[in-house]
């Protein structure tokens, strides 16, 4: 028994320094997804030893409790131990609410705290915060709103005078409010490497935030299954770029939507466009 | 009371509800477009399939006895099981726990080997060793409701008829899910859908209900709630949750309908309706329902594990708790599928908490499942094999759950690989491997002949590392960003997913080959099945193979546990009226 404790930790200790080895997704192109990939890596921490200490268990029961003899013979008729089952009830249970307080806590820090999308506002109600129309300073949060439907993803920057355009592009360190609805069905809008995911539902504003930390381009895909082409419904042609390149980007985006801005609906937190029952 | 010598003239066998199915069809697609409000044909197409279902079962026979009391016309009895032994019983409605049990056996291995639909009707898997065994288990005769029963295995041809038609239409473009607005703009396919799941609700509805008062109210005097089989135990959990859980699908599945024929718009946004409605009325029946897979299974394994181990269960009050832990908990869980559908935030930390702490009934299955094993004599087995096996494959499947409720993690890993590897670690890995177990350990008492152990052997390690090979690269195509039902996707992972192809085809080779076996020892090689094989205690190894048409020749008293090995002074576990059984094996 000892000796199988030992065994134990020795395993457990080489698990654990892999686990902490090993470079979790999403990475840290934005701090949520940095936020992700921590608790990713916490979990396998914690899990390797309990699927070590169990597998083994089972190993050992199958190899040193086989039945030597050909006929059959019974075992001990041990009924149970109370303290055993109780320590094992109570291991678990203080691993689990470690894990949830843990969880909670990384879900109520500032960054991730809103991550997750906000139920919609009933319909009829105003859009709120995103329809001011006035461009932010480099330091306030950016608004963009993310527009699905079968198949392809918009973006309407609604602090650039609601331009839209087909690629998402986002200043650097700079906090970001994603507004995602849906003109169709139900989509997701799934942005791996900044560790975004949000179901895009029609009539329906889903809040998620996130502060990209690193320049370099990440991939956007659809996450819900939405018929024949979802498979399709992804691109890698997203952009976190510094500032002033974003600037230089958005003025080009608001020239070219100058011409075709009269025909586009005016920014609102979602949109139902006709035929308003059956989009096929 | 004057009964009349009129007897009602329906045939009662499945031909006959094929040839009424098939004008009832079209009586109904008839009047769909007599009086349809659109002209997509939703309405008729469903309407033919719930009259062609009706007709079946009409056909069938299940008209005649209400018939008949109603018009108080001579009440035609089905056919006594004592009286009919012939391989015709397997073909008509029959009121025979025993027959029901293989009819519904070979159905589902039919299914299995048209592939796809056997994906959806897999929930129903592990119903056929529960008609069977239930009441020989509890030393019952039959079923508390024998009609209920054959009605809810006999509505399971006709949804697995109307699912396959999906392949007709077009299919069903939205996953066994079934989200509205895709599932409103899907074309007829989805009829396939609402009937064929709404179908699957009366089953699960109806065999809960019998299940439940058959284990409460027919158990054979002596058999206590703490002498109950650990099988029977999941049963009736598993049948709780089933009763409480497919209603809530058919609301919903009537509600979609509704959408799709007569203009509702319970689900269309633009018109004041909400697809998180549909969300959450699936879910929580969604979520109950993937523990109405495992609960049989748990039950399976800690009924299998004792037998073999030569040991009582260790921990029986303990594992019984674990089960209802799990039923309990399940109804709080769901809208961790829903954490980032953009559900209120104030929500999530509960649905976190509640589903990190299904861990601890789930870990109580391990621990008395461990501790049966612990310092025993264990007989290694096919069975056992499976067992051991599941606990592999479960675990890795229980794991991977808490990475999917923890919201941070789960932002990444919803609807990824990810998700799918995690439920086919549970839902194959788990379920099946369970029901691998409990045929190789109660076919031999069906159908009166072994199966081979070579073969079975063979089975469980092809089975075994395919199914290893096959899923846990899954888990890693997950994290790197993969999203489940997909055609095409990052370039770099095709290496991973061409391994995954194959080893997908060699488990197909297990389940051939498991195919092979049942052949095999049927057919080629008989090797008749004694009364009690693995010297087993339990209730249901004391009766002759093949089964009595009566179970037992008179009620059993059961005088000790099923699990009682190795005890001093353990008795036999039941007093069965000096017909020829075997003895205990303690």
């Amino acid at each position: 028994m000892v000796r199988l404790l030992i065994i134990w930790v020795i395993l457990s200790a080489f698990g654990i320094v892999a686990a902490l080895q090993l470079n979790y997704p999403p990475y840290d192109q934005s701090i949520q997804g940095q936020d992700q990939a921590s608790t990713l890596k916490l979990l396998t921490v914690l899990a390797t030893p309990v699927f070590i200490g169990v597998v083994m268990m089972i190993l050992y029961a199958a190899i040193y409790f086989r039945r030597t003899v050909p006929e059959l013979v019974d075992g001990p008729p041990m009924l149970g131990n109370t303290p055993v089952q109780i320590a094992w009830v109570a291991i678990s249970a203080i691993l689990v609410l470690f894990l949830a307080v843990v969880g909670i806590a990384t879900l109520s820090s500032e960054n991730v705290a809103q991550a997750v999308g906000q139920p919609g506002r009933a319909i009829g109600q105003s859009g709120g915060q995103t329809g001011s129309g006035t461009a932010g300073g480099s330091g306030s949060e950016l608004h963009v709103q993310v527009i699905a439907q079968q198949w392809y993803f918009t973006y309407r920057y609604g602090d650039y005078g609601g331009v839209e355009t087909t690629h998402l592009y986002l200043p650097l360190d700079r906090p970001v409010e994603l507004h995602v609805t849906s003109l169709d069905i139900i989509h997701s809008f799934w942005a791996y490497e900044l560790g975004v995911k949000a179901d895009a539902n029609p009539g329906v504003d889903n809040i998620f935030h996130v502060t990209p930390q690193k320049t370099g381009s990440f991939q956007v895909r659809c996450a819900e299954l939405c018929g024949l082409w979802h498979g399709h419904m992804a691109d890698s042609s997203g952009q976190v770029v510094s500032q002033s390149d974003f600037d230089t980007w958005i003025a080009g985006q608001q020239a070219d939507f100058n011409t075709i801005g009269k025909v586009v609906p005016s920014y609102a937190p979602y949109y139902f466009p006709e035929p308003k029952l059956k989009a096929g | 009371m004057v009964v009349s010598e009129r007897r009602l003239a329906i045939p009662n066998n499945p031909i006959a509800g094929i040839l009424l199915a098939i004008p009832g069809y079209f009586a109904g697609v008839w009047l769909g477009t007599l009086f349809g409000l659109t002209d997509d044909q939703n309405t008729g197409v469903i309407l033919g399939y719930l009259l062609a279902t009706v007709a079946f079962l009409a056909g069938v026979g299940f008209l005649n006895y209400p018939l008949e009391r109603l018009f108080g016309w001579q009440v035609i009895p089905i056919t006594d099981p004592a009286e009919n032994r012939g391989i015709g019983r397997f073909f008509r409605l029959s009121l025979d726990h025993k027959v029901i049990g293989i009819q519904y056996m070979v159905t589902i291995l039919l299914m299995l080997l048209f592939g796809g639909i056997g994906a959806m009707l897999i929930r129903t898997s592990l119903r056929p060793f529960g008609n069977y065994l239930v009441p020989l288990m509890i030393g019952a005769r039959r079923m508390a409701f024998p009609r209920l029963e054959a009605l809810s295995f006999w509505v399971v041809p006709p949804a697995a008829i109307i699912l396959a038609a999906a392949t007709f239409w077009g299919g069903f473009p939205t996953g066994w899910t079934g989200y509205p607005p895709l599932s409103e703009q899907a074309g007829q396919g989805m009829n396939s859908y609402i009937v064929g799941f709404a179908l699957i609700a009366v089953a699960l509805v109806t065999s809960g209900v019998n299940m439940l008062a058959t284990i409460i109210g027919l158990r054979a005097p002596g058999m206590t709630w703490t002498r109950l089989p650990m099988f029977v135990w999941g049963i009736f959990t598993t049948s709780i949750l089933g009763l409480l859980a497919a209603p809530v699908l058919a609301a919903a599945l009537i509600m979609l309908a509704m959408d799709r024929t007569v203009n509702t718009t319970f689900f269309v946004a633009s018109n004041g309706g909400s697809n998180y409605l549909w969300e959450n009325l699936f879910w929580f029946f969604g979520h109950p329902e993937v523990y109405i897979f495992i609960l049989p299974a748990f039950g399976i394994i800690m009924e299998i594990v004792p037998h073999f181990a030569r040991k009582p269960l260790w921990g029986y009050r303990t594992g019984v708790v674990g089960l209802f832990g799990v039923a309990l908990l399940s109804w709080f869980v769901w809208q961790h599928h829903l954490f980032v559908s953009g559900i209120a935030p104030v929500l999530r930390p509960f649905y976190m908490l509640s589903t990190e702490l299904i861990s601890i009934p789930t870990g109580i299955i391990f621990l008395v499942t461990l501790g049966t094993l612990w310092r025993a004599r264990v007989w290694f087995t096919v069975p056992m094999l499976f067992c051991l096996g599941f606990l592999f494959n479960f675990l890795i499947g229980g794991i991977s759950g808490v990475y999917l409720s923890d919201v941070p993690t789960d932002v990444t890993l919803h609807g990824s690989y990810f998700s799918m590897a995690h439920f086919h670690y549970t839902i194959m890995g788990g379920e099946i491997f369970a029901l691998m177990a409990a045929a190789y350990y109660w076919l031999p008492k069906m159908t009166g002949k072994m199966l081979s152990p070579m073969l079975g052997r063979i089975h469980f390690w092809w089975m075994f590392i395919a199914f290893n090979s096959t899923f846990f690269p899954l888990f890693i195509v997950g994290l790197l960003n993969m999203p489940r039902r997909v055609s095409s996707y990052n370039p770099a992972l095709v290496g991973l997913n061409r391994w995954v192809t194959i080893s997908a085809y060699f488990l197909f080779g297990s389940m051939v080959l498991f195919a092979a076996n049942l052949i095999y020892s049927w057919f080629f090689v008989a090797r008749p099945a004694l009364a009690n094989p693995w010297h087993a205690r339990s209730l249901e190894w004391q009766v002759p193979t093949p089964v009595p048409a009566r179970n037992f020749d008179r009620v059993p008293v059961i005088v000790a546990g099923p699990y009682d090995y190795g005890l001093p002074n353990a008795r036999p576990v039941a007093d069965l009226g000096g017909i020829v059984g075997v003895t205990g094996g303690g």
